[in-house]
Protein backbone atom coordinates (compact mmCIF):
# COMPACT_ATOMS: atom_id res chain seq x y z
CA UNK A 1 0.00 0.00 0.00
CA UNK A 2 1.30 3.60 -0.96
CA UNK A 3 2.53 5.59 1.96
CA UNK A 4 1.35 8.92 2.56
CA UNK A 5 2.92 12.56 2.04
CA UNK A 6 6.43 13.91 2.83
CA UNK A 7 5.60 15.97 6.28
CA UNK A 8 3.98 12.95 7.55
CA UNK A 9 6.46 10.65 6.96
CA UNK A 10 9.11 13.14 8.52
CA UNK A 11 6.59 13.68 11.47
CA UNK A 12 6.40 10.02 12.49
CA UNK A 13 10.05 9.53 11.81
CA UNK A 14 10.36 11.70 14.62
CA UNK A 15 7.52 10.72 17.27
CA UNK A 16 7.35 6.81 16.22
CA UNK A 17 10.50 6.15 18.49
CA UNK A 18 9.44 8.10 21.40
CA UNK A 19 6.03 6.75 21.58
CA UNK A 20 7.98 3.13 21.28
CA UNK A 21 9.62 4.60 24.88
CA UNK A 22 6.91 6.01 26.51
CA UNK A 23 5.38 2.14 26.03
CA UNK A 24 7.98 0.41 27.63
CA UNK A 25 8.21 2.99 30.53
CA UNK A 26 4.49 2.24 31.33
CA UNK A 27 4.87 -1.22 31.26
CA UNK A 28 7.75 -1.49 33.24
CA UNK A 29 5.81 1.19 36.11
CA UNK A 30 3.09 -0.69 36.21
CA UNK A 31 3.05 -1.44 40.15
CA UNK A 32 3.99 2.28 40.07
CA UNK A 33 2.02 4.91 38.50
CA UNK A 34 -1.70 3.64 36.45
CA UNK A 35 -1.09 1.92 33.79
CA UNK A 36 0.18 -1.81 33.75
CA UNK A 37 0.58 -4.63 31.14
CA UNK A 38 -2.19 -3.78 29.19
CA UNK A 39 -1.73 -0.19 28.66
CA UNK A 40 1.46 -0.34 27.48
CA UNK A 41 0.78 -3.06 25.60
CA UNK A 42 -1.76 -1.35 23.16
CA UNK A 43 0.68 1.57 23.21
CA UNK A 44 3.21 0.15 21.91
CA UNK A 45 1.06 -1.74 19.26
CA UNK A 46 -0.29 1.76 18.22
CA UNK A 47 3.42 3.26 17.78
CA UNK A 48 4.05 0.33 14.91
CA UNK A 49 0.79 0.93 13.38
CA UNK A 50 1.37 4.18 13.09
CA UNK A 51 4.88 3.52 11.00
CA UNK A 52 3.16 1.02 8.82
CA UNK A 53 0.49 3.49 7.95
CA UNK A 54 2.72 6.61 7.35
CA UNK A 55 5.33 4.69 5.06
CA UNK A 56 3.22 1.81 3.42
CA UNK A 57 5.13 -1.30 2.60
CA UNK A 58 5.21 -3.96 0.09
CA UNK A 59 3.59 -7.00 0.50
CA UNK A 60 6.70 -9.41 0.87
CA UNK A 61 8.20 -7.07 3.46
CA UNK A 62 4.64 -7.39 5.57
CA UNK A 63 4.68 -11.37 5.49
CA UNK A 64 8.05 -11.09 7.33
CA UNK A 65 6.70 -8.78 9.46
CA UNK A 66 3.56 -11.32 10.43
CA UNK A 67 5.78 -13.87 11.16
CA UNK A 68 7.91 -12.04 13.47
CA UNK A 69 5.15 -10.83 15.50
CA UNK A 70 3.10 -14.35 15.83
CA UNK A 71 6.11 -15.85 16.73
CA UNK A 72 6.43 -12.83 19.89
CA UNK A 73 2.98 -13.58 20.77
CA UNK A 74 3.20 -17.59 21.24
CA UNK A 75 6.45 -17.24 22.71
CA UNK A 76 5.10 -14.66 25.66
CA UNK A 77 1.33 -16.44 26.23
CA UNK A 78 4.19 -19.72 26.92
CA UNK A 79 6.14 -17.35 29.27
CA UNK A 80 3.06 -16.24 31.35
CA UNK A 81 1.77 -20.23 31.41
CA UNK A 82 5.71 -20.75 33.16
CA UNK A 83 5.53 -17.94 35.27
CA UNK A 84 2.12 -19.31 36.67
CA UNK A 85 3.09 -22.51 37.31
CA UNK A 86 6.35 -22.07 38.27
CA UNK A 87 4.75 -22.16 41.54
CA UNK A 88 3.69 -25.67 41.76
CA UNK A 89 7.06 -26.95 40.22
CA UNK A 90 9.23 -25.14 43.16
CA UNK A 91 7.72 -27.14 45.91
CA UNK A 92 5.05 -24.53 46.74
CA UNK A 93 2.28 -26.38 46.03
CA UNK A 94 -0.04 -23.18 45.02
CA UNK A 95 -0.90 -22.14 41.33
CA UNK A 96 -0.23 -18.27 40.68
CA UNK A 97 1.99 -17.91 43.85
CA UNK A 98 3.51 -14.65 44.37
CA UNK A 99 7.12 -16.49 45.38
CA UNK A 100 9.68 -13.92 44.68
CA UNK A 101 10.78 -11.81 47.52
CA UNK A 102 8.97 -8.41 47.68
CA UNK A 103 11.08 -5.35 48.55
CA UNK A 104 9.99 -2.14 49.73
CA UNK A 105 6.74 -0.96 48.09
CA UNK A 106 7.17 2.18 46.22
CA UNK A 107 10.40 1.16 44.17
CA UNK A 108 11.16 0.01 40.72
CA UNK A 109 12.76 -3.24 41.98
CA UNK A 110 9.16 -4.51 44.63
CA UNK A 111 6.14 -6.35 43.97
CA UNK A 112 7.44 -9.70 43.38
CA UNK A 113 6.87 -11.40 40.39
CA UNK A 114 4.53 -8.66 39.06
CA UNK A 115 6.75 -6.85 36.89
CA UNK A 116 7.70 -9.65 35.03
CA UNK A 117 4.05 -10.21 34.51
CA UNK A 118 4.04 -6.87 33.39
CA UNK A 119 6.39 -6.99 30.85
CA UNK A 120 5.26 -10.38 29.25
CA UNK A 121 1.14 -9.54 28.66
CA UNK A 122 2.30 -6.12 27.59
CA UNK A 123 4.30 -7.99 24.72
CA UNK A 124 1.37 -10.47 24.06
CA UNK A 125 -1.09 -7.70 24.03
CA UNK A 126 1.07 -5.29 21.62
CA UNK A 127 1.71 -8.52 19.26
CA UNK A 128 -2.01 -9.69 19.15
CA UNK A 129 -3.11 -6.39 18.27
CA UNK A 130 -0.34 -5.77 15.59
CA UNK A 131 -1.00 -9.52 14.43
CA UNK A 132 -4.44 -8.40 13.64
CA UNK A 133 -3.11 -5.37 11.67
CA UNK A 134 -0.96 -6.91 9.60
CA UNK A 135 -3.39 -9.85 8.66
CA UNK A 136 -6.45 -7.28 7.07
CA UNK A 137 -3.69 -5.25 5.66
CA UNK A 138 -2.18 -8.00 3.78
CA UNK A 139 -5.80 -9.57 2.39
CA UNK A 140 -6.23 -5.88 1.21
CA UNK A 141 -2.86 -6.15 -1.18
CA UNK A 142 -3.69 -10.06 -2.00
CA UNK A 143 -7.23 -8.52 -3.29
CA UNK A 144 -6.16 -5.53 -5.28
CA UNK A 145 -3.69 -7.53 -7.04
CA UNK B 1 -30.04 7.15 40.43
CA UNK B 2 -30.21 8.66 37.06
CA UNK B 3 -26.88 7.53 36.09
CA UNK B 4 -27.75 4.30 36.13
CA UNK B 5 -31.05 4.98 34.73
CA UNK B 6 -28.72 7.22 31.32
CA UNK B 7 -26.70 4.79 31.20
CA UNK B 8 -29.23 1.88 30.81
CA UNK B 9 -31.01 4.10 27.82
CA UNK B 10 -27.61 3.89 25.89
CA UNK B 11 -27.24 -0.08 26.56
CA UNK B 12 -30.97 0.17 24.94
CA UNK B 13 -30.02 2.57 22.06
CA UNK B 14 -27.70 0.38 21.26
CA UNK B 15 -29.68 -2.88 21.39
CA UNK B 16 -32.50 -0.54 19.19
CA UNK B 17 -29.42 0.12 16.84
CA UNK B 18 -28.60 -4.01 16.30
CA UNK B 19 -32.43 -4.97 15.92
CA UNK B 20 -34.05 -3.15 13.23
CA UNK B 21 -30.76 -1.69 10.92
CA UNK B 22 -29.95 -3.67 7.74
CA UNK B 23 -26.70 -2.15 7.05
CA UNK B 24 -24.04 -4.41 8.71
CA UNK B 25 -21.36 -1.50 9.58
CA UNK B 26 -24.26 0.12 11.44
CA UNK B 27 -25.05 -3.38 13.20
CA UNK B 28 -21.50 -3.47 14.16
CA UNK B 29 -21.15 0.39 15.68
CA UNK B 30 -24.43 -0.51 17.73
CA UNK B 31 -22.99 -3.73 18.79
CA UNK B 32 -19.55 -1.34 20.27
CA UNK B 33 -22.01 1.08 21.85
CA UNK B 34 -23.22 -1.71 24.03
CA UNK B 35 -20.06 -2.67 24.87
CA UNK B 36 -19.42 0.72 25.88
CA UNK B 37 -22.51 1.35 28.12
CA UNK B 38 -21.67 -1.72 30.46
CA UNK B 39 -18.12 -0.67 30.70
CA UNK B 40 -19.30 2.86 32.18
CA UNK B 41 -21.88 1.13 34.55
CA UNK B 42 -19.00 -1.05 36.01
CA UNK B 43 -17.14 1.84 36.62
CA UNK B 44 -20.12 4.08 37.79
CA UNK B 45 -20.62 1.05 40.70
CA UNK B 46 -17.34 1.51 42.37
CA UNK B 47 -17.24 5.08 42.62
CA UNK B 48 -17.02 6.53 46.39
CA UNK B 49 -17.78 10.03 46.85
CA UNK B 50 -14.45 12.42 48.10
CA UNK B 51 -12.02 9.44 46.96
CA UNK B 52 -9.05 9.25 45.26
CA UNK B 53 -7.31 7.23 42.12
CA UNK B 54 -6.08 3.94 43.48
CA UNK B 55 -2.76 4.73 43.87
CA UNK B 56 -1.68 4.24 47.65
CA UNK B 57 0.44 7.64 48.70
CA UNK B 58 2.97 6.49 50.69
CA UNK B 59 3.12 9.55 52.90
CA UNK B 60 -0.50 9.49 53.61
CA UNK B 61 -1.69 6.06 53.36
CA UNK B 62 -5.49 6.43 55.39
CA UNK B 63 -7.13 8.26 52.69
CA UNK B 64 -10.74 6.66 50.93
CA UNK B 65 -10.00 5.09 48.00
CA UNK B 66 -12.23 4.32 44.92
CA UNK B 67 -13.30 0.61 44.67
CA UNK B 68 -10.30 -1.11 42.51
CA UNK B 69 -12.50 -4.25 41.82
CA UNK B 70 -14.62 -3.38 39.19
CA UNK B 71 -11.54 -1.32 36.95
CA UNK B 72 -9.95 -4.23 37.42
CA UNK B 73 -12.71 -6.26 35.61
CA UNK B 74 -13.45 -3.45 33.18
CA UNK B 75 -9.49 -3.52 32.46
CA UNK B 76 -9.04 -6.91 30.61
CA UNK B 77 -12.60 -6.29 28.93
CA UNK B 78 -11.66 -3.38 26.85
CA UNK B 79 -8.83 -4.95 25.17
CA UNK B 80 -11.01 -8.31 24.48
CA UNK B 81 -13.76 -6.03 23.16
CA UNK B 82 -11.24 -4.59 20.75
CA UNK B 83 -10.43 -8.08 19.60
CA UNK B 84 -14.27 -9.11 18.82
CA UNK B 85 -14.73 -5.53 16.77
CA UNK B 86 -11.96 -6.40 14.77
CA UNK B 87 -12.81 -10.29 13.98
CA UNK B 88 -16.44 -8.71 13.32
CA UNK B 89 -14.73 -6.50 10.63
CA UNK B 90 -12.74 -9.35 9.25
CA UNK B 91 -16.00 -11.11 8.46
CA UNK B 92 -17.40 -7.93 7.15
CA UNK B 93 -14.79 -7.58 4.46
CA UNK B 94 -15.63 -11.06 3.28
CA UNK B 95 -18.85 -10.73 3.08
CA UNK B 96 -18.58 -7.93 1.21
CA UNK B 97 -16.06 -9.59 -1.00
CA UNK B 98 -18.43 -12.30 -2.29
CA UNK B 99 -22.09 -10.42 -2.26
CA UNK B 100 -20.69 -6.77 -3.11
CA UNK B 101 -23.38 -4.86 -0.86
CA UNK B 102 -23.95 -4.42 2.98
CA UNK B 103 -27.67 -5.19 3.12
CA UNK B 104 -28.19 -7.94 4.96
CA UNK B 105 -31.65 -8.74 3.35
CA UNK B 106 -30.16 -9.27 0.31
CA UNK B 107 -27.38 -11.48 1.57
CA UNK B 108 -29.94 -13.76 2.39
CA UNK B 109 -31.35 -14.14 -0.88
CA UNK B 110 -28.56 -14.97 -2.64
CA UNK B 111 -27.41 -18.23 -1.70
CA UNK B 112 -24.25 -20.00 -2.29
CA UNK C 1 -19.90 15.13 40.03
CA UNK C 2 -23.63 13.90 39.43
CA UNK C 3 -24.95 16.43 37.39
CA UNK C 4 -21.80 16.49 35.25
CA UNK C 5 -21.29 13.10 34.34
CA UNK C 6 -25.09 12.99 33.38
CA UNK C 7 -24.65 16.14 30.98
CA UNK C 8 -21.84 13.86 29.37
CA UNK C 9 -23.55 10.65 29.35
CA UNK C 10 -26.85 12.59 27.95
CA UNK C 11 -24.17 14.10 25.15
CA UNK C 12 -23.42 10.12 24.15
CA UNK C 13 -26.89 9.11 24.00
CA UNK C 14 -27.18 11.84 21.09
CA UNK C 15 -24.47 10.79 19.43
CA UNK C 16 -25.24 7.19 19.37
CA UNK C 17 -28.52 8.02 18.27
CA UNK C 18 -26.99 10.06 15.10
CA UNK C 19 -24.20 7.38 14.88
CA UNK C 20 -27.97 5.19 14.15
CA UNK C 21 -29.81 7.15 11.78
CA UNK C 22 -27.22 8.65 9.57
CA UNK C 23 -27.64 8.71 5.91
CA UNK C 24 -23.45 8.45 5.34
CA UNK C 25 -21.70 5.24 6.68
CA UNK C 26 -18.75 7.40 7.53
CA UNK C 27 -20.56 9.75 9.21
CA UNK C 28 -21.95 6.85 11.25
CA UNK C 29 -18.50 5.74 11.55
CA UNK C 30 -17.58 8.75 13.56
CA UNK C 31 -20.27 9.28 15.67
CA UNK C 32 -19.74 5.55 17.21
CA UNK C 33 -16.15 7.13 17.47
CA UNK C 34 -17.27 10.40 19.18
CA UNK C 35 -19.52 8.25 21.73
CA UNK C 36 -16.04 5.96 22.54
CA UNK C 37 -14.12 9.20 23.53
CA UNK C 38 -17.10 10.63 25.48
CA UNK C 39 -15.66 7.60 27.44
CA UNK C 40 -12.83 8.64 27.99
CA UNK C 41 -13.91 11.72 29.91
CA UNK C 42 -16.20 10.01 32.44
CA UNK C 43 -13.30 7.32 33.21
CA UNK C 44 -11.19 10.34 34.26
CA UNK C 45 -14.05 11.78 36.04
CA UNK C 46 -14.67 8.42 38.03
CA UNK C 47 -11.29 8.75 38.83
CA UNK C 48 -10.10 5.89 36.88
CA UNK C 49 -6.83 6.46 35.22
CA UNK C 50 -6.14 3.13 33.83
CA UNK C 51 -9.25 2.68 32.17
CA UNK C 52 -8.87 6.24 30.42
CA UNK C 53 -4.74 5.23 29.31
CA UNK C 54 -6.62 1.69 27.38
CA UNK C 55 -9.95 3.57 26.18
CA UNK C 56 -8.05 6.25 24.26
CA UNK C 57 -5.40 4.13 22.30
CA UNK C 58 -8.15 0.80 21.46
CA UNK C 59 -10.87 3.65 20.36
CA UNK C 60 -8.03 5.31 18.10
CA UNK C 61 -7.24 1.83 16.57
CA UNK C 62 -10.54 0.85 16.20
CA UNK C 63 -11.76 4.16 14.05
CA UNK C 64 -8.90 2.89 11.71
CA UNK C 65 -9.74 -0.43 11.37
CA UNK C 66 -13.84 0.69 10.25
CA UNK C 67 -12.60 3.87 8.35
CA UNK C 68 -10.58 1.13 6.58
CA UNK C 69 -13.32 -0.68 5.78
CA UNK C 70 -15.68 1.32 4.98
CA UNK C 71 -13.28 3.88 2.00
CA UNK C 72 -13.21 1.39 -0.38
CA UNK C 73 -16.93 -0.08 -0.66
CA UNK C 74 -19.81 2.24 -1.57
CA UNK C 75 -20.43 4.39 1.00
CA UNK C 76 -24.27 5.12 0.82
CA UNK C 77 -27.00 3.30 2.94
CA UNK C 78 -29.93 2.31 0.45
CA UNK C 79 -33.01 3.67 2.02
CA UNK C 80 -36.52 1.98 1.23
CA UNK C 81 -39.74 2.03 2.74
CA UNK C 82 -40.13 0.81 5.70
CA UNK C 83 -42.49 -2.76 4.98
CA UNK C 84 -43.94 -4.81 6.75
CA UNK C 85 -40.36 -6.49 8.30
CA UNK C 86 -39.48 -3.99 9.49
CA UNK C 87 -42.91 -2.53 11.28
CA UNK C 88 -42.54 -6.15 12.71
CA UNK C 89 -38.80 -5.37 14.28
CA UNK C 90 -40.02 -1.98 15.29
CA UNK C 91 -42.92 -3.07 17.44
CA UNK C 92 -41.05 -5.75 18.59
CA UNK C 93 -38.36 -3.60 19.58
CA UNK C 94 -40.46 -1.53 21.84
CA UNK C 95 -41.45 -3.89 23.86
CA UNK C 96 -38.49 -5.44 24.41
CA UNK C 97 -36.98 -1.93 25.62
CA UNK C 98 -40.15 -1.24 27.82
CA UNK C 99 -39.77 -4.58 29.61
CA UNK C 100 -36.16 -4.09 30.10
CA UNK C 101 -36.79 -0.63 31.75
CA UNK C 102 -39.53 -1.93 34.33
CA UNK C 103 -37.29 -4.70 35.62
CA UNK C 104 -34.36 -2.49 35.08
CA UNK C 105 -36.25 0.40 37.71
CA UNK C 106 -37.07 -2.37 39.88
CA UNK C 107 -33.69 -3.94 40.36
CA UNK C 108 -31.78 -0.64 41.24
CA UNK C 109 -33.61 -0.50 43.99
CA UNK C 110 -31.43 -2.46 45.74
CA UNK C 111 -28.40 0.11 45.04
CA UNK C 112 -27.52 2.36 47.35
CA UNK C 113 -27.57 6.29 46.09
CA UNK C 114 -24.81 7.15 43.91
CA UNK C 115 -21.48 7.22 45.13
CA UNK C 116 -22.29 6.26 48.84
CA UNK C 117 -22.13 2.66 49.50
CA UNK C 118 -19.28 0.28 48.63
CA UNK C 119 -19.42 -3.13 47.91
CA UNK C 120 -18.65 -5.98 50.27
CA UNK C 121 -15.18 -7.07 48.71
CA UNK C 122 -13.91 -3.71 48.49
CA UNK C 123 -12.62 -3.33 52.18
CA UNK C 124 -10.39 -7.05 52.50
CA UNK C 125 -8.62 -5.67 48.75
CA UNK C 126 -7.86 -2.39 50.06
CA UNK C 127 -7.28 -3.22 53.52
CA UNK C 128 -3.86 -5.32 53.54
CA UNK C 129 -2.96 -5.18 49.61
CA UNK C 130 -0.12 -3.55 50.15
CA UNK C 131 1.17 -5.82 52.56
CA UNK C 132 0.45 -8.77 50.69
CA UNK C 133 1.38 -7.75 47.31
CA UNK C 134 3.92 -5.18 47.78
CA UNK C 135 2.82 -3.34 44.88
CA UNK C 136 1.34 0.61 45.14
CA UNK C 137 -0.79 0.43 42.69
CA UNK C 138 -4.10 -1.49 43.55
CA UNK C 139 -5.82 -1.89 40.45
CA UNK C 140 -2.19 -4.11 39.26
CA UNK C 141 -2.37 -5.67 42.39
CA UNK C 142 -5.73 -6.86 41.79
CA UNK C 143 -5.63 -7.62 38.15
CA UNK C 144 -1.67 -10.16 38.67
CA UNK C 145 -2.14 -11.01 42.30
CA UNK C 146 -5.65 -11.37 43.58
CA UNK C 147 -7.37 -12.06 40.61
CA UNK C 148 -4.01 -13.67 37.87
CA UNK C 149 -6.45 -16.36 36.94
CA UNK C 150 -8.62 -13.71 35.37
CA UNK C 151 -5.77 -12.62 33.59
CA UNK C 152 -4.88 -15.90 32.28
CA UNK C 153 -8.28 -16.32 30.92
CA UNK C 154 -8.13 -13.18 28.84
CA UNK C 155 -4.52 -13.63 27.51
CA UNK C 156 -6.15 -17.03 26.02
CA UNK C 157 -9.39 -15.10 24.41
CA UNK C 158 -6.44 -12.83 22.72
CA UNK C 159 -4.98 -15.62 21.26
CA UNK C 160 -7.92 -17.15 20.17
CA UNK C 161 -9.82 -13.95 18.53
CA UNK C 162 -5.95 -13.84 16.75
CA UNK C 163 -6.36 -17.22 15.53
CA UNK C 164 -10.01 -16.41 14.15
CA UNK C 165 -8.88 -13.70 12.04
CA UNK C 166 -5.71 -15.61 10.78
CA UNK C 167 -8.14 -18.07 9.86
CA UNK C 168 -11.02 -16.00 8.42
CA UNK C 169 -8.97 -14.04 6.35
CA UNK C 170 -6.88 -16.36 4.95
CA UNK C 171 -6.78 -17.23 0.96
CA UNK C 172 -5.99 -20.66 -0.17
CA UNK C 173 -3.80 -20.63 -3.26
CA UNK C 174 -5.43 -22.63 -6.00
CA UNK C 175 -3.14 -25.87 -7.27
Amino acid sequence: MKGMTIIVKKTTQLIAGLVFLYGIYIIIHGHLTPGGGFAGGVILAGSFILQILAFGSEFTHLLKEETGSTFYENMAILVVLFLAVSGLLFGLKVFFLNWVPQGTPGEIISAGMLPLYNIFVGIEVAASILTIFLALVIFKEEISK
Amino acid sequence: MTVYLLCFILFLVGLYGVITRRNLIKIAISLSIMEFSSFLFFALIGFVDGGVAPIVDPADPLKTYVDPLPQALVLTAIVIGLATTAMLMAVIIRIYRKYKTFDIREISNLRG
Amino acid sequence: MEVAISVIVGFMIIGALYAIHAKDILSAVIAGGIVGYSLVICFLMLKAPDLAIVQIVVETITLIIMVAVVLDSSREEAFSRPDRRGYISAAMTIVVVVTLLYFFRMSIDTLDSFGTGTLRMAGPYIEGAVEKTGSVNLVTGVVFDFRGYDTLGEATVLVTAVLGVLTILRIKGKK
